[in-house]
């Protein structure tokens, strides 16, 4: 079954990191490359990516013949997707777990961050007969 | 990766030979694993040179010479490597494999590769990874590409699954005649999941996907033919068959599923069709029934209708009262309720559903609610069946089956 991780946060989120020191930016890469590297070798990793800043995102909508009209400004508070992991796991369990060392990834002065990280099943292209 | 290289004789030939020469390999070198990288290398090495230099005489020779000399260039180089690290005396005997090579050229062990890669001690993704490549002779780029993941993640669950073999000890022979049937059960069922993943519409421009059901097919055809008296074999092929005719009604142009009731018989595979009911007809007349059988033999008595309301319900009712008896699977007891509706009126059928809810095995099943709506549907109780058709598309996993569940809300708000 394949998950998709959703690491979510807020601009304020992601200006306080910007001022992490190097230690700290390191022990926090050093946590994840671990991981992405146990993944690899249980056979579960599927995919991963990190996202452009939050202050570069744009909403589009569609206009007049579908002219794109693309909005900007967001306020502080609003949540981004910064990143995400694709797994493909034998359990929704193990998803939660995976989620979990993403979550309890180390901050500042090696303390854990436990941002929220959003599981959701991707859908299966397999279908039963239906009655 | 093959495909591109071969015509479809030569990779027909080169699969079919795959796990013949496999078996070669492990007799002479005993060990399974690295046996299986070297015939992996060879069937690569066939699929290049092939297509420029032809088929050569001796095909099967052929690939068990180049996969020997991977097998004896990997020992030489862990040998030296050994030497290196520890000064062990060169036994270089162990190197020159013993000129029986010819003997064993004649042996078929398709039959104990597909137990070995089945084998209870593997998880269900290793045995069908494995069993694929072992046996189906497929490159690990193309099993990598049937289940959407990257070439490494595959080669690793592979080289897991291969492990775990190695750490289980489990004996390159045919099971005992005490484990066998428990041991080929787990065989079907991995070759019935193989099937089924590949049972969809085709997505994308993804043309180039292996299509899995085909495999599975192949694969169980092989075994039919290797276990030609065995019903349970005989019954799955034939239900792979008599469910592959139906695949091209099964989807519409926007890949939306169409139920039994709706689908375009004229679409159906009327070669396919006519090779499972004389297969099933066939097992059957050998007097043992299986569960396998009874199945096909229900997807046959489908076949045989010209429109959805000449269907001989009481037929696949019985059938499925046999089948309940044997198995006591509660979606078989979800498909004997939906018979039992067809045939004598849907609060019969609703009444069976009470039964699965104290049951308690489906309880927040999709299957369980999208059931329960259809044979509201049909007493009459529109409400209802929206109510549960709404709770399916909410809890189904499958995307194709969540957009016909919508579609269904969606139809029946119109009506009230």
């Amino acid at each position: 079954m394949k998950y998709i991780l959703l690491m979510t946060g807020t601009k304020e989120g992601v200006d306080a990191y910007r001022a992490w020191s190097e230690k700290d930016i390191q022990t926090h890469f050093a946590h994840l490359t671990s991981l992405r590297n146990d993944l690899s070798k249980s056979g579960e990793f599927v995919a991963t990516e990190g996202l452009g800043a939050p202050q570069q995102a744009k909403v589009v909508r569609a206009g007049k013949d579908l002219a794109p009209i693309t909005d900007g400004v967001f306020p502080e508070a609003k949540e981004f997707v910064l990143g995400y992991w694709i797994v493909d796991v034998d359990t929704a369990e193990r998803a939660y777990e995976i989620a979990a060392r993403i979550s309890g990834g180390p901050g500042p002065g090696g303390i854990r961050l436990n941002m929220p990280i959003e599981v959701r099943q991707i859908m299966s292209r397999v279908s039963e007969e239906m009655p | 990766m093959t495909a591109r290289f071969l015509d479809d004789r030569s990779e027909h030939l080169l699969r079919e030979l795959a796990p013949q020469v496999l078996g070669v390999i492990i007799r002479r070198y005993h060990d399974f694993s690295d046996a299986e990288d070297a015939v992996q290398e060879a069937l690569i090495a066939a699929a290049m040179q092939w297509p420029k230099e032809g088929i050569p005489d001796n095909p099967r020779g052929w690939l068990c010479q180049v996969a020997s000399r991977r097998m004896t260039d990997h020992l030489r180089s862990e040998l030296a490597r050994r030497r290196r690290e520890t000064a062990v005396a060169a036994e270089l005997d162990y190197l020159a494999p013993a000129a029986e090579m010819e003997n064993d050229a004649e042996q078929d062990d398709t039959l104990i590769l597909l137990f070995m890669c089945c084998h209870p001690a593997l998880s269900l993704p290793s045995s069908i990874a494995l069993t694929l490549r072992a046996v189906g002779g497929l490159t690990t780029v193309e099993i990598a590409n049937a289940f959407l993941v990257p070439e490494a993640t595959m080669a690793q669950r592979i080289s897991r699954a291969k492990q775990s073999i190695k750490s289980s000890g489990i004996p390159f022979r045919l099971p005992t005649d005490e484990e066998r049937k428990q041991r080929l059960g787990a065989v079907l069922h991995v070759l019935y999941l193989i099937f089924n993943e590949g049972y969809v519409a085709s997505v994308g421009p993804q043309f180039q996907r292996l299509e899995l059901s085909s495999e599975a097919i192949r694969l169980t055809r092989g075994l039919h033919h290797l276990l030609p008296g065995d019903a349970e074999v005989g019954g799955l092929l034939a239900l792979l068959l008599l469910t592959n005719a139906r695949r091209k009604a099964r989807t519409g142009p926007n890949e939306e599923l169409i139920p039994l009731a709706k689908q375009d018989r004229t679409l159906w595979d009327q070669g396919e069709i006519s090779e499972g009911v004389a297969l099933i007809t066939a097992t059957l007349a050998k007097g043992s029934i299986s569960a396998y059988q009874l199945q096909a033999a229900i997807a046959a008595v489908h076949t045989e209708a010209a429109r959805a309301e000449d269907t001989d319900w009481p037929q696949i009712l019985a059938l499925y009262e046999l089948l309940k008896h044997m198995s006591n699977n509660p979606m078989v007891m979800l498909n004997h309720a939906i018979a039992t509706a067809m045939v004598k009126g849907p609060s019969e059928g609703l009444k069976l559903l009470t039964v699965l809810d104290q049951d308690g095995r489906l309880t927040g099943h999709h299957r369980l609610d999208a059931v329960r709506a259809y044979l509201l549907e049909i007493s009459g109780d529109c409400s209802g069946a929206i109510e549960h058709y709404r709770l399916a598309a909410e809890r189904t996993t499958s995307l194709p089956e969540r957009n016909y569940l919508l579609t269904q809300v969606g139809r029946l708000s119109e009506r009230k």
